[in-house]
């Protein structure tokens, strides 16, 4: 290939700026949500299996290391909702000038954290049923 | 070494038509995916107890059936759609193909187990 000028490339923006991270974050999440679509497969497979394998398979999946990344699951689901609302939004032309986006990314970042504490008190407080 | 240039060899070939497609049916299941997501999640924590028979019972009825299949389909489809852009972003070369063929493969048996498993129950045959 000829030597020809390059376009703008990662050197030319500012990384630190939180509108940044909140689109690599979205990308994370995503991934996150994929292994977690693994644990709901294997859970309906389990309920299609019988009582017998159903308890067998809730003893894996109500163990503490399941309940930690149940808490990151509703972590990753709560951003990639509303950042995917936000992505929905943009692609209306809408909200993409950069003060606009900054504002978005940190209402993304605030809205998301409120939704995983709701999810995580719904799901773990005293009263609620054995997840 | 061909001295045609890279645009010679491509002009007169035409487009693949795909165009936007990947990215229209990316927007399209993640608008399907907001209700269907949230109605699953709030279903799960809504359930009176995670004990097989509450599970079965809501599992039987005809319309969470019928949607969890829908979440299912949308959500395979949805992940195999982003899973595949961040490999194509970050593995190059042979590698590449071999992830994403092995990521559809996966994601076509999540599809095909999940729906079976509905199904399994819905026509009562996990009682």
């Amino acid at each position: 290939m000829p030597q020809r000028p390059l376009s703008p490339h990662l050197g030319v923006y500012r990384m630190y700026r939180y509108s940044v991270l909140s689109s690599i974050t979205n990308r994370m999440t995503g991934l996150g949500l994929s292994i977690g679509l693994v644990i709901l497969v294997y859970w309906l497979m389990a309920v299609a299996s019988g009582t017998a394998a159903y308890e067998r398979a809730l003893g894996v999946l109500s163990s503490p290391l399941f309940k930690l990344i149940y808490g990151v699951l509703f972590f990753t689901f709560s951003y990639h909702l509303v950042a995917g609302v936000r992505h929905l939004i943009w692609d209306t032309g809408h909200g993409l000038e950069r003060a606009q986006s900054q504002r978005s990314a940190w209402l993304l970042g605030a809205v998301s954290v409120l939704l995983t504490i709701g999810f995580i008190y719904w799901a773990f407080c005293p009263g609620a049923h054995q997840s | 070494m061909s001295l045609r240039s890279p645009l010679g060899k491509v002009l007169g070939r035409g487009s693949a038509k795909e165009g936007v497609h990947h990215w229209w049916v990316q927007r399209l299941t993640s608008v399907a995916l907001v209700p269907l997501t949230v109605w699953f999640v709030v279903s799960l924590l809504t359930l009176p107890s995670l004990d097989h028979v509450a599970v079965l019972s809501w599992m039987a009825h005809s319309w969470t059936a019928l949607f969890l299949i829908l979440f299912i389909l949308v959500a395979t489809w949805h992940s195999q759609l982003g899973v595949r852009v961040v490999v194509e972003d970050y593995i190059h070369g042979g590698a590449k193909t071999l992830t994403l063929v092995a990521l559809t493969f996966i994601h076509a048996v999540l599809a095909a187990a999940g729906v079976f498993a509905v199904l399994k129950v819905a026509f009562g045959g996990a009682a």
